[in-house]
Formats: structure tokens, C-alpha cells, sequence
């Protein structure tokens, strides 16, 4: 043990506290907002304690909506949400296992093109090729659903790299005592595999997951009609630039109501998070 | 490495891999090269002929000074937020592991902000420094300093890098507690038996260590600042005020979106990604000696 100081005991604990409160302290000031009348808060006199509105403003972001930016109860725009980032984070899932299954067990013509094919798409990421993807989503009559809003999402590089790491740490035994059983492929794939990567799948869940609930850029061009618009593009058209109309205490409440989810995931799941980033990062 | 066993088959391979190359091949592919091809040619103002025109889209591109700007802008936002996510998470990232009993509860503290979407952290600290009723903007309103980042440039760069810093703090966290925690405890105690004090023992012993920890941090904050802010500079500043934090993948959103130049546009796209070739390599270099370390 390094020699101890009193005052270096106990600097760290202040220093992380400050930290601790500068981060949570603009989701604090989210929150207070969201419990408060437009008036307080527009004519700038919000205190920082919690106000008399919360159940008032909850209830109506959730069920009916903002008047007049965005036209939809929040409530839906958390199920599209939800629909999109499950879709997206099981079937990148679920592509990437087969895939690097095949890369891993099989010997086949082209089989390190394939693999360099999939590899090539960590340098193509969506912001780079945004136009010429929406005309083809658009040509293939995907706009405005979520065909177009996630499968063009779903192809992954990194959760395919990270199965075949894995798959390569697999004893070779496996294999040889499902052939000697009798069993084919897809058997030892969904009966040994599978049970294997559980913990591998599901840190990957996890960061996929978070990927896709907070996609942007992708759904502000797919959708265009307010019943599929998702939670995370809507709170930007609830803020009229230099309008006094921003409705901002309901504005706060969907953003907390957007946090929620993927905060919730990242806090309760946060070993299979830190090791999914870890790994994703390999 | 390969595997030593393995099954036969010969369509049952390629079935599986169909899904994912198909996805590849339309998604991803198709529009990229339909950028690289797009990028040679020049069309009339009523999409009636184009024209193979080689590099005049990149000649027209790099003359203006509009383009400069953007690089400019871009090369400010990643080093400010890059130095400053970087600086908060390593002190933090040391505090915690000075008394790694509570290391566990401070992480479960920090970590959550990279849950929060990008376009939210942008609206959270919109939020607080909106001139008129935000309740930072009016604390230094009191100090005497008029706050405006609806109009002024710094300041609205000011904005965006702080909830850019705020949301990668997490990140940078994680890793560096982890690399902390990697170097032996026996060379620092050694360094304090000849006498260093803890400012030296760090900046002599644990800051040198951790280097590729912090090399690779610093890529990683590279990329995220290129290409995942979208959401921030969007909801908190649209690029403005006069394009003052306009990067170049907000740029070839704005540009592209107000239609016309389609060549210019994907000679933009086409620069973004020679740029993410560019940093992929540099960060797959790194790894491969990391292994071998």
C-alpha cells in the first residue's frame, strides 16, 4: 500500500461527487422543467425545486401530445421507437451469429471475400452515404415504414467480428463430439453454440439496442408522416428556434421520457454493457 | 487462426451468410458507389444530360472557401472535445481508482449519459443556455456577460462542445478506469518507496502507461465527434448562427438536403469517406500492436 495522506483520502470522494453532480445536473434541470407551467418557465423564473404539474404534463405528453409542432401523443412515438430498436439490435443479432457461423465452420469458395465484404462496412457509416441510401429506400417504396427505417440498419460488421472471436475460442471437442452424435450444423449451432454465446448475445443486445433507439439522422429522412415518427426526432420539432410557442415543459418531459429506456438498460444491465463495449471496441 | 474441424456443406454456407451480404451489398455498396460514381459527373439544371467531368466536382469542392470553413469547424469541435472529455474522464477515471472499494458505485454514476441520444444531450443543454430563459444563461446574465448562442458564433460552438463533452465523459471513463486498473500496483508502490510524490509518480509512472489506452481514446473520440454529433449540432444549433458549427457531415446533410449540386454532394460524401478509411486503419494498426504488447 502507497503511503496514506488524510486529505488525499478524501479529495477523490469530493472530486467525483462534483463530477457526479455536473453530469446528472442537466437531466436534474430536465426534470424540474418538465414538472412546471409554461408561463414559469418562459418568463424565466423556474426554481430548482420539482413544481405542481408533473402528473398534468406527463399525462398530456403521453396520451395527447404537443399542440402544435408535432401532432402525436408521445406514447406512440415510444412504441415506434421500441419497434425500431428491438428490430434493429435482434436482427443485427441474429445475421451476425449465422453469418460468422459460417465464416467460422465452414470451408467454402470466396468464404474470406464474404468475410472482407462484411469487414469493408465499418468504414461506410450511414452519414457518409445518407442521400444515395434514402433514393434507394425511397425507390424500393420503404419510405414511411420500418422495413425502410431498420433494415437498412441492420447489417453490422463489428457484432459479426465479435461472434467469430468468440466462435474461435469454442474447444474444437464440441464439434467432434456433436459429429460423433450424428448431429448436423444447424443442430450444434441452435443446441451448442447458441447456449454458449448467451452472454456474448446478450452484451450485444444491449449496445445495439441503445444504437438503435437513439438513431437520428436515419429516421428525420425516412418518415415523414407524424404516426411514424420516433421519440428521439420529435423533441427537436417540439423546440421552435426563437419561438416563445415552445411548449418547453412538455418538450422536457419527452426528453426524459426518451432517456428512460436506455438509461434504464445501460443502469440495470450495466456488467453485460461495460463488457458489450469492451468487446465491441477488440 | 483457423478451426481444425469443421462441417460440410455447400449451399448450407452461403444460405447463411445471404441475409447479412444481401443487406451489405444494397444498403451499403450500392450507395456508396453510386456516391463515388455521382462524384465524376456534372448535371444540367433540369436533370435532363449528365456529364463524366473526372475531378471537376473536387476542383469546384476544394476552391470554395465554404468547404475550408466546415474542415475548419470540424477540426475545432473534435480537438475541444476530444482534450476536454478526455482531461474530466482521466481525472475522474484516477479519483476512483484511488479507492476502488467505491469504484463501482462512482462508475454506475457516470456512465449513464452515453444511454442518452445525442439529439436529447443537445436539447438538455439547449435548454440551459437558451438566451432568455435559461438558467445558466441568466446566472452569468447576472455576472454582466450577455450569453447568446443564437447569435453569436463561440458561443454556440461553446454549446455544442459542452454537451458533446458531456455525453463522452462516460466513454472515456470506462476505459481509462480499466486501464488504471491494468498497471501493477508494484511499480507504483516502488516509485513511492524512492520518494515520488503522487503528482510525480503519476505523470512519470501511471500517465506514460496508459498511453495506448489514451491513444486510442483519442481516435475513438475522433470518429465520435466526426460522425455521431449529428444529432447534437441538429437539435441545439442547426449548424448556425452563419454556419458557425456547421461540420462537414452536417454540411453534406444541408447541402444535400437543399438539393441542386447532386455531384458536389457526393464528392462530399466521398472525401467522409476516405476520412473513415483513414481513421479505421490508423485504429486497427494500433490494436494489432496492442496484441503483440
Amino acid at each position: 500500500m502507497v503511503q496514506r495522506r488524510r486529505l488525499l483520502d478524501f479529495l477523490p470522494h469530493l472530486i467525483l461527487m462534483i463530477g457526479v453532480a455536473i453530469v446528472a445536473f442537466p437531466v436534474y434541470v430536465a426534470f424540474i422543467a418538465s414538472t412546471w407551467d409554461a408561463a414559469t418557465i418562459s418568463n424565466g423564473s423556474m426554481p430548482l425545486r420539482p413544481g405542481p404539474h408533473f402528473a398534468e404534463n406527463y399525462y398530456r405528453t403521453i396520451f395527447i401530445g404537443t399542440s402544435s409542432s408535432t401532432r402525436e401523443p408521445v406514447g406512440t412515438m415510444m412504441l415506434n421507437s421500441l419497434i425500431m430498436a428491438l428490430t434493429i439490435a435482434i436482427g443485427k443479432i441474429a445475421i451476425s451469429l449465422i453469418s460468422a457461423f459460417a465464416v467460422v465452420y465452414f470451408r467454402f469458395p470466396f468464404r474470406m471475400t464474404a468475410f472482407w465484404i462484411i469487414f469493408v462496412t465499418l468504414m461506410l457509416p450511414v452519414e457518409v452515404r445518407i442521400f444515395p441510401t434514402y433514393k434507394i429506400v425511397a425507390d424500393l417504396n420503404m419510405l414511411d415504414t420500418f422495413a425502410g427505417l431498420t433494415i437498412p440498419l441492420i447489417a453490422s460488421a463489428t457484432a459479426t467480428l465479435l461472434f467469430r472471436q468468440f466462435f474461435m475460442t469454442v474447444p474444437d471437442e464440441l464439434v467432434e463430439a456433436s459429429k460423433i452424435d450424428g448431429a448436423g450444423p444447424m443442430k450444434f449451432f441452435f443446441d451448442t453454440l447458441l447456449p454458449l454465446s448467451i452472454t456474448s448475445v446478450a452484451a450485444m443486445f444491449v449496445i445495439q439496442f441503445i444504437y438503435g433507439w437513439n438513431q437520428y439522422l436515419w429516421p428525420l429522412l425516412i418518415t415523414t408522416k407524424d404516426n411514424m415518427q420516433t421519440i428521439v426526432i420529435a423533441i427537436k420539432k417540439m423546440i421552435v428556434t426563437q419561438d416563445a410557442l415552445t411548449e418547453w415543459q412538455l418538450a422536457m418531459a419527452t426528453a426524459i421520457l426518451a432517456m428512460l429506456p436506455p438509461v434504464f438498460v445501460v443502469v440495470v444491465m450495466q456488467r453485460l454493457f461495460v463488457k458489450g463495449l469492451v468487446e465491441t471496441e477488440k | 487462426m483457423e478451426k481444425r474441424v469443421v462441417f460440410n456443406g455447400r449451399l448450407l454456407p452461403y444460405l447463411l451468410l445471404a441475409p447479412q451480404l444481401l443487406i451489405t451489398l444494397v444498403f451499403f455498396y450500392w450507395p456508396a458507389g453510386q456516391a463515388v460514381i455521382q462524384s465524376f459527373l456534372v448535371q444540367d439544371a433540369f436533370g435532363l444530360s449528365t456529364e463524366f467531368v473526372w475531378f471537376e466536382n473536387y476542383q469546384v469542392l476544394f476552391s470554395k472557401p465554404d468547404y475550408y470553413k466546415s474542415m475548419l469547424t470540424t477540426a475545432i469541435f473534435s480537438s475541444l472535445v476530444a482534450f476536454f472529455s478526455l482531461s474530466i474522464a482521466l481525472l475522474l477515471a484516477v479519483q476512483a481508482d484511488r479507492h476502488i472499494k467505491f469504484a463501482a458505485g462512482y462508475k454506475t454514476l457516470l456512465i449513464w449519459p452515453y444511454a442518452v441520444a445525442p439529439a436529447v444531450a443537445g436539447v438538455l443543454w439547449l435548454f440551459m443556455f437558451q438566451p432568455s430563459l435559461g438558467i445558466i444563461s441568466q446566472a452569468v446574465r447576472v455576472a454582466g456577460f450577455e450569453w447568446n448562442p443564437l447569435l453569436r458564433q463561440d458561443h454556440a460552438m461553446t454549446l455544442v462542445v459542452m454537451s458533446a463533452t458531456w455525453k463522452q465523459i462516460s466513454y472515456n471513463f470506462l476505459f481509462f478506469l480499466a486501464g488504471l486498473q491494468a498497471i501493477p500496483k508494484s511499480v507504483i508502490e516502488a516509485a513511492a518507496i524512492d520518494g515520488a510524490r503522487p503528482a510525480r509518480r503519476f505523470w512519470t509512472i501511471i500517465f506514460p502507461l496508459l498511453s495506448p489506452t489514451t491513444f486510442f481514446l483519442l481516435v475513438v473520440n475522433i470518429v465520435y465527434v466526426f460522425f455521431d454529433t449529428f444529432g447534437i449540432i441538429d437539435a441545439a444549433t442547426q449548424g448556425g448562427p452563419a454556419k458557425g458549427t456547421e461540420t462537414m457531415v452536417y454540411k453534406v446533410y444541408s447541402d444535400g438536403r437543399s438539393g441542386g449540386d447532386l455531384g458536389g454532394s457526393a464528392a462530399q460524401s466521398v472525401v467522409l469517406m476516405v476520412i473513415v478509411i483513414v481513421l479505421t486503419a490508423i485504429q486497427f494498426r494500433y490494436v494489432e500492436r496492442k496484441v503483440q504488447y
